[in-house]
């Protein structure tokens, strides 16, 4: 096979791999941001305590992978909900600038609090065997991971996507994205509906912090390090747009990492190119609610 | 002559001794700016150091002759220079400290190194390895390593013994990164190798998923991958993403410094790395009466699952270092005072013979190969395969680059 279709099949498995990551994690910053406007900034420490709960549960109760992962969501999804109500909504009407301060706030405490209990150093786990090694498409290898982490992306996107699009709380959450006033004027719980999705986001930025931890690692600044990311994500995808998320993920993961593979001088200038180029033509976003209007 | 006269003269005479000895008796305090990070990623390297300077203190009071030494220790937080610049300004100008020492990342001995100059305070590099750190300052001495301790006679060992033809080579992208890089090149394609793949790979506060580096790597198919990282979680990330590509099934063999096989992070790395070869100036696993005491003092301190590493190492010379220079100088600190003392200084370190270069300041010591194996008792250890000794900088001593250019 010719060295360009090596490279390209590389780019795509490597780049779709990492793009299943961004969106598992970013896409429940993307929901409630649309829903509530709320710029949660706090995000990225959902996800670091995801990795940390999967790290926790593996290498202290003897949990295996899979059933870590679960508890992650639940955990952090469940221990979201306080701070939604204690901490979030007093700052719904307050401006950005505020709910930035109380987001970013939680993620130094989220930093300091798991560097006391953990340490500062990313810890290991060891993936169970079937996830291990590499898969033989015949023409190349492909680590295995890297497919189980597609494979895990794609199913929740479909998931998601279902959810949404084909039960009456997804047309709810439609409904209240696209006009909040109008969906609370017949009778919909705007307030209850964005408890719901706040926590289902936040436990998905958990599951995603767990798989994260073989593919980028996770330590305390997983909070900040990668948070760059999702909003970018999120801005280029669309507030509020699950399709948005999606095709946004696929492709800054894929850019992101042909960038890398073609040219590592330039690192990662790329992400950032199409970032603005996307901006420039559509402020907001491939799928943003301002795009139709 | 009086006989008055005479017994006074021999008074004064047999006084002599004990006015020559009591003088040091006045004990000096001598101040000693600790520039370390002590928070965030990096505080691992930190607390090495840090850990292996407290180490030589409590273990040899005696070397400081009676002087009390304070540690003032400031945090430079991360490898920019900016933060590591603003502590050491502090250090020298507030807490007017007569020696600077530590530094755990290049850019941060570089930002600081104009300062050690103007406030004429010598600065002891007891980690941070780019060449041409000490060309910076007539009063910095490095007690650490070069990047060409290990690169350069990695690349020739790689051809000559290893029998690698073709070879990549993959960096993180900052100063000593590209030392390292340069480093190995010179010894590789001096020996007759070539280098057919030149990758950086993000830079050093981050982890990067080094995924897309490493499979541009396995489709160019060199026979060597030498890898720099720094030391800690980047190497990990190194062993792991070099497994789960399959690249040494794919028959790519990876190198590198010591720095990605650290003994901290070792056991962490499982059966990845065993078969690894790399080329380092000390590992925790060394059977040297001096090491083996070093280890069971580091123990002793800091637990059992504790383990020095070259860090601590760099730190616990540094300190032997400055107890020279402050005997040397009877507790009172001068920068030529104490940059005489160093030069030429030799110790039997945990990692063996060193001694302080008189020309260049820099470090003087062996390069050993080592060798990832499973010991035993099931851990992983290191297996020295051969020494090459008393290793001064290829850098300066070929006049490469920077290294030339004083």
């Amino acid at each position: 096979m010719s060295g360009f279709v090596t490279s390209a099949v590389s780019i795509f498995f490597d780049g779709l791999a990492y793009a299943m990551l961004l969106f598992v994690i970013s896409v429940g910053l993307s929901i409630t941001m649309g829903l509530m406007g709320f710029v949660n900034l706090a995000h990225g420490a959902f996800a670091m305590a995801g990795g940390y709960v999967t790290v926790a549960c593996m290498n202290m109760l003897g949990v295996p992978f899979i059933p870590a992962l679960v508890l992650a969501f639940f955990f952090v999804a469940i221990m979201s909900i306080p701070l939604e109500r204690l901490l979030y909504a007093p700052l719904y009407k307050a401006g950005e600038l505020d709910q930035v301060l109380m987001s970013i706030g939680i993620t130094f405490m989220a930093i300091a609090g798991v560097t006391l209990i953990f340490g500062p150093n990313p810890p290991a786990i060891v993936l169970p065997e079937f996830l291990k090694g590499q898969i033989d498409l015949g023409f190349k290898t492909f680590p295995t991971y890297r497919f189980f982490m597609i494979v895990v992306g794609f199913v929740m996107a479909i998931a998601l996507w279902l959810g949404f699009e084909r039960t009456i709380i997804g047309a709810k959450i439609r409904a209240a994205v696209d006009n909040r006033q109008m969906a609370q004027a017949v009778g919909i719980d705007v307030d209850k509906l964005f408890i719901l999705t706040f926590a289902l986001g936040s436990g998905l930025a958990g599951v995603g912090g767990g798989l994260a931890i073989d593919i980028v690692g996770i330590s305390p600044t997983f909070a900040f390090n990668y948070l760059v990311l999702f909003l970018i994500v999120v801005a280029v995808g669309g507030l509020g747009s699950l399709r948005g998320a999606f095709l946004a993920a696929i492709v800054l993961g894929v850019i992101d990492t042909a960038g890398k593979y073609l040219w590592p001088e330039g690192g990662a200038f790329f992400i950032y190119v199409v970032t603005v180029a996307v901006l420039l033509i559509r402020p907001d976003g491939f799928f943003g609610k301002g795009a139709s209007q | 002559m009086s006989l008055k006269a005479g017994l006074f003269a021999g008074l004064m005479a047999a006084s002599l001794p004990f006015l020559a000895v009591s003088q040091p008796v006045q004990a000096e305090e001598v101040k000693i700016g600790v520039v370390l990070t002590y928070s965030g990623g990096a505080a691992q390297f930190g607390e090495q150091i840090d850990r292996g300077m407290s180490l030589y203190m409590e273990t040899h009071p005696e070397a400081f002759g009676g002087h009390t030494v304070t540690l003032i220790k400031r945090d430079s937080k991360r490898p920019g220079g900016d933060i590591a610049k603003n502590a050491v300004q502090e250090l020298i100008t507030a807490e007017e400290v007569d020696i600077l020492a530590g530094f755990v990342f290049s850019p941060n001995a570089m930002a600081s190194a104009p300062l050690a100059t103007q406030g004429e305070v010598p600065m002891i590099i007891m980690n941070a390895g780019t060449a041409w750190i000490p060309s910076l300052s007539p009063y910095i001495a490095r007690v650490s390593f070069t990047m060409w301790h290990s690169g350069y006679p990695m690349g020739q060992y790689a051809h000559d013994t290893l029998g690698c033809e073709t070879a990549a080579a993959g960096y993180t992208d900052y100063p000593p990164g590209k030392d390292s890089r340069n480093a190995f090149q010179t010894g590789f394609e001096s020996s007759g190798g070539s280098l057919i793949e030149d990758i950086p790979m993000g830079g050093p506060r981050e982890v990067p998923d080094f995924t897309p580096f490493f499979q541009r790597v396995k489709d160019a198919a060199p026979d060597c991958f030498y890898v720099f990282v720094p030391a800690g979680n980047h190497a990990t990330a190194v062993i792991k993403t070099f497994a789960q590509l399959g690249m040494a099934e794919a028959g790519i063999r990876l190198i590198g410094p010591g720095d990605i096989t650290q003994d901290t992070k070792l056991q962490d790395m499982g059966d990845d790395a065993v078969g690894l070869i790399t080329m380092h100036h000390y590992s925790a696993d060394y059977q040297t009466p001096v090491n083996l005491e070093f280890v069971a003092a580091w123990k002793a301190a800091y637990g059992e699952d504790s383990t020095p590493d070259f860090m601590a190492v760099g730190g616990w010379d540094g300190m032997a270092a400055i107890a020279h220079a402050i005997t040397e100088q009877n507790g009172v600190i001068t920068a030529e005072g104490t940059m005489a003392a160093l030069s030429g200084w030799e110790f039997e370190s945990p990692r063996g013979h060193i001694m302080i270069d008189p020309e260049t300041r820099d470090i003087v010591m062996d390069s050993n190969i080592h060798e990832v194996v499973r010991r035993d008792d099931g851990r992983l250890g290191i297996n020295v395969l051969g020494t090459i000794p008393q290793v001064a900088d290829p850098c300066k001593a070929l006049a490469i680059g920077r290294c030339g250019g004083e």
